[in-house]
């Protein structure tokens, strides 16, 4: 089976290929959470999430709210 | 000058009654996070973004919080060390808060958060031109902040001293230049340790203040909340009321004229 590596937060994640952010946010539990994705350093808005197909190697920023100064 | 009762603050075209604004970090507490910012009064307060795992869902209860307090959100890039790093994270705050609102923090030394000047105007030209209110944590300095002002800012947000430190207002000369020569609103934002301290800024003419931990670190941060908000008050009070001119003598208040038991023959 065909599988991409890449990073989540920093930290090693696989995913079958072809897989969407959408899916790939789903498969990790967050498609209930209050989140904002960066993908390669690059904002990437909620509307994208379905088109977008991740890639191997791809660098995944999931951020939420936290408390700040 | 405007009597104090209807003494707005105002900031890209928005009015704000409060001159206080708040963070959210390092209370002990969403609870106690949540009195300190009533009783601040605040209206607008100060949060972030960082990685979130799944499993932690503690940021909920912090959320709710926010989104009943009824406060505007000022979202930070804090953290960021280029530009691209906080163009990134305001694009991301924009989307997760639903506000053009940005703090914008580019930092240029882990040792002491000093903001990186290159950086920061890089990044606040970029968000300013992609419709975002960029309000710029910045240092002191004369010529980044006219910078800042022709790229387009519509106030600035200089350091009293850098974060965390609670040590005032470092550089009252560079602040005082800052007052005299830009015609925009500037919040001391960061290194302020007591109410003293904000309304000395205060009278200074600045239009308000930034801090966290000078609350969250008290032992009971709603209380210094409210001292800051009072220091707050009644240094722009002060400074609506002109303060007099120092003197290097002293000179009595009480008439010297009909003085008793003055007798010149000693």
């Amino acid at each position: 089976m065909n599988e991409i590596t890449l990073s989540l937060n920093d930290e090693t994640a696989r995913l079958p290929a072809n897989t969407t952010l959408a899916d790939a946010l789903d498969a990790w539990h967050y498609a209930e959470r209050r989140v904002a994705v960066a993908i390669n350093g690059e904002f990437v808005p909620r509307s994208a999430y379905a088109e977008r197909v991740l890639g191997d190697r791809d660098r995944i920023d999931v951020v939420a709210p936290v408390g700040g100064g | 000058m405007n009597a104090p009762h209807d003494d707005t603050l105002s900031l890209y075209g928005e009015t704000f009654s409060s001159r206080f604004l708040l963070g959210t970090a390092l209370y002990s507490s969403p609870a106690v996070m949540e009195a300190s910012i009533q009783a601040a009064g605040c209206d607008m307060v100060t949060l972030g973004l960082r990685r979130q795992n799944p499993a932690a869902g503690d940021g909920d209860a912090f959320w709710q919080i926010l989104r009943d307090s009824g406060c505007r959100l000022l979202p930070n890039t804090a953290g960021c060390r280029s530009a691209r790093e906080a163009i990134t994270l305001a694009q991301m705050s924009r989307e997760m808060f639903d506000t053009p609102w940005i703090k914008v923090e580019v930092i240029g030394d882990d040792y002491n958060l000093q903001p990186d000047p290159f950086g920061l105007l890089e990044a606040c030209r970029t968000l300013i031109d992609d419709g975002f209110k960029v309000l710029p944590y910045c240092t002191d300095d004369l010529v980044l902040c006219q910078r800042l002002r022709e790229a387009g800012c519509q106030a600035l947000m200089p350091w009293g001293a850098p974060i965390g430190t609670g040590r005032g207002l470092m550089n009252r000369y560079a602040l005082e230049t800052l007052r005299q020569r830009l015609d925009v609103p500037l919040i001391i934002d960061a290194g302020l340790g007591a109410p003293s301290q904000a309304a000395e800024a205060m009278e200074m003419g600045f239009d308000g203040v930034l801090l966290n931990t000078a609350v969250a670190k008290a032992h009971r941060p709603p209380l210094m909340a409210e001292a800051f908000a009072e220091a707050i008050t009644a240094g722009r009070k002060a400074y609506h009321a002109g303060l007099m001119q120092q003197r290097q003598t002293a000179s009595p208040s009480t008439p010297t004229l009909g003085q008793p038991f003055w007798h010149s023959g000693g």
